[in-house]
């Protein structure tokens, strides 16, 4: 099969989603109290930063952020080579107490969203953890739900979805790509 | 599939740049780890990992066992004093002993240089070194290379003197690659007596008096004077050397510019290096202890890739 590329979210559509996505959390957690949003290296970090403009654009309010590299805990470590390069973790604030929001572009197998978890806790105990996606495209290998949802997509298990955004991609896009080239 | 830096880490001398940049590179978040109340991540769970320690060491060894524990490896001491090395057993035996109890990693000081690679020749684990004889001790290397970058952003086009006793100096050798092959000019400076007389085959500089080195340099490495020496008839006696090589707070003064001092210790106060000096504001000594701890992190985790016995153990071999 000739590999096929569409397009799922454009950049206005992105952008709708993250406004969206954003109006939910705030929603979820009754207000801005005690909301942390913590990204996922590389592209959730730029995501919840998104998502924190349009609270903070909403609401008045600067939520706090925090930046988790899972590389560490992947459970994967000894099949993988070379080496994943280490991005930085980065956990400002001490989570105890606290209702964290994790944040991915995408959501597939879960097993990254089971690593941040382990990481997380390793930093505390923070009273609630929910999950936040950008794109949730199925393909579960684990028992993870995610709790707010930017756009649902079934897509075939050798499917690749790209999330770009501008900060390190130069353009807003969500992208599926099938077929030989994924 | 091969790992960027192979089996062992034997030495900068067959380091690429681009091997080294990513040693430093995946050690900066390390440092994160040692800053959390928990200082442990899981990466290297279920790895068994041996520091066997010919020579006496209180910092490297130290700073090898939080980087093994910090990465959740078991870890195990052997100390030649204390080990059947004492009874004639050779340096193979002892690793092949080691390694028939299932280990993964060995981390060999020997007083011999090359020990550590005869040892990753004849043996599966993945071998680091932590210093041989006068010829390399890589993890020091690279955490002053760390300590610099960190400093400066870059190593390109900075100047580095390496002071003292080079001659016997593994830490020399090592950073002498290391910084040459990051882009850095490097100078030596000591009585002749402690330089290699084919120290300019290595492509640096030679500075006779440490007044020309502190003009010259952005930073000063300043080697320890091991006090054997003096009876060696290296030098004419602790003092003298004092008084023409030691990196005083006034002779720094006159340079008018900051030059970063780094000592991979332990150091003899009022020797190579004056008190004033080692606590001062342009002191990174203790910096390069820090990042000591995050090198040796890293060195592992890149190691751990190309681990025969680990792989196998994902396969379900």
């Amino acid at each position: 099969m000739a590999p096929s590329e569409s397009i799922v979210l454009n950049a206005r559509a992105l952008e709708r989603t993250l406004s969206r996505m954003a109006d939910e959390i705030v929603e979820k957690n009754d207000g801005t109290d005690d909301l942390v949003l913590v990204g996922i290296q590389r592209r959730g970090v730029q995501v919840a930063a998104r998502l924190a403009a349009v609270i903070k654009e909403r609401e008045g309010v600067e939520v706090m952020r925090g930046a988790l590299d899972i590389t560490l805990y992947r459970d994967d470590l000894q099949t993988v080579g070379p080496r994943p390069v280490v991005g930085r973790t980065d956990i400002p604030v001490a989570i105890e107490g606290k209702h964290i929001i994790i944040v991915d572009d995408v959501l597939f197998t879960g097993r990254t969203v089971r690593a941040a978890l382990n990481e997380l806790a390793d930093f505390g105990r923070p009273a609630r953890v929910s999950l936040a996606v950008v794109v949730d495209r199925g393909g579960r290998e684990l028992p993870i739900q995610p709790d707010v949802v930017g756009k649902l997509i079934d897509a075939p298990k050798n499917a690749r979805v790209d999330v770009f955004v501008t900060e390190l991609d130069g353009r807003d896009e969500v992208i599926l790509l099938q077929g030989s080239g994924a | 599939m091969t790992a960027p830096l192979g089996k062992d880490l034997l030495g900068l001398e067959r380091l690429s740049a681009e091997q080294i940049s990513l040693i430093l590179d995946t050690a900066e978040p390390l440092k994160e780890i040692s800053e959390r109340t928990i200082k442990k991540v899981p990466t290297l769970r279920g790895a068994t990992i041996v520091n066997l320690f010919f020579e006496a060491s209180t910092r490297t060894r130290i700073s090898f066992e939080f980087a093994e524990k910090r990465m959740s490896a078991d870890t195990v001491n052997v100390a030649a004093a204390t080990s059947s090395v004492t009874k004639g057993e050779t340096l193979v035996d002892t690793a092949r002993n080691l390694e028939a109890m299932k280990i993964d990693m060995v981390v060999i000081r020997h007083p011999s240089s090359g020990a550590a690679q005869f040892l990753a020749e004849r043996i599966e684990s993945n071998v680091i070194n932590a210093g041989d004889g006068t010829h390399e001790h890589p993890t020091q290397g690279l955490l002053d290379l760390l300590t610099l970058r960190e400093r400066w952003g870059t190593l390109a086009g900075k100047r580095v003197c390496i002071c003292g006793d080079v001659l016997h100096s593994r830490v020399a050798r090592s950073n002498i690659w290391g910084l040459k092959k990051l882009g850095a000019e490097v100078a030596v400076c000591g009585p002749r007596s402690l330089l290699p007389g084919a120290i300019t085959e290595l492509g640096v500089q030679v500075f006779d008096r440490i007044e020309q080195a502190i003009e010259w340099a952005d930073a000063l490495n300043v080697l320890r004077l091991q006090l054997e020496r003096m009876t060696g008839g290296y030098i004419p006696s602790l003092r003298e050397y004092n008084r023409v090589f030691g990196v005083t707070r006034e002779r720094l003064d006159r340079a008018q510019r900051d030059i970063l001092i780094l000592h991979p210790g332990p150091m003899n106060r009022g020797v190579e290096i004056d008190s004033d000096v080692a606590d001062g504001p342009h002191s990174v000594i203790l910096d390069q202890v820090t990042n000591g701890v995050a090198i040796r992190m890293a060195v592992l985790y890149l190691l751990a890739g190309n681990s025969p016995r680990l792989a196998d153990a994902a396969k379900g071999g």
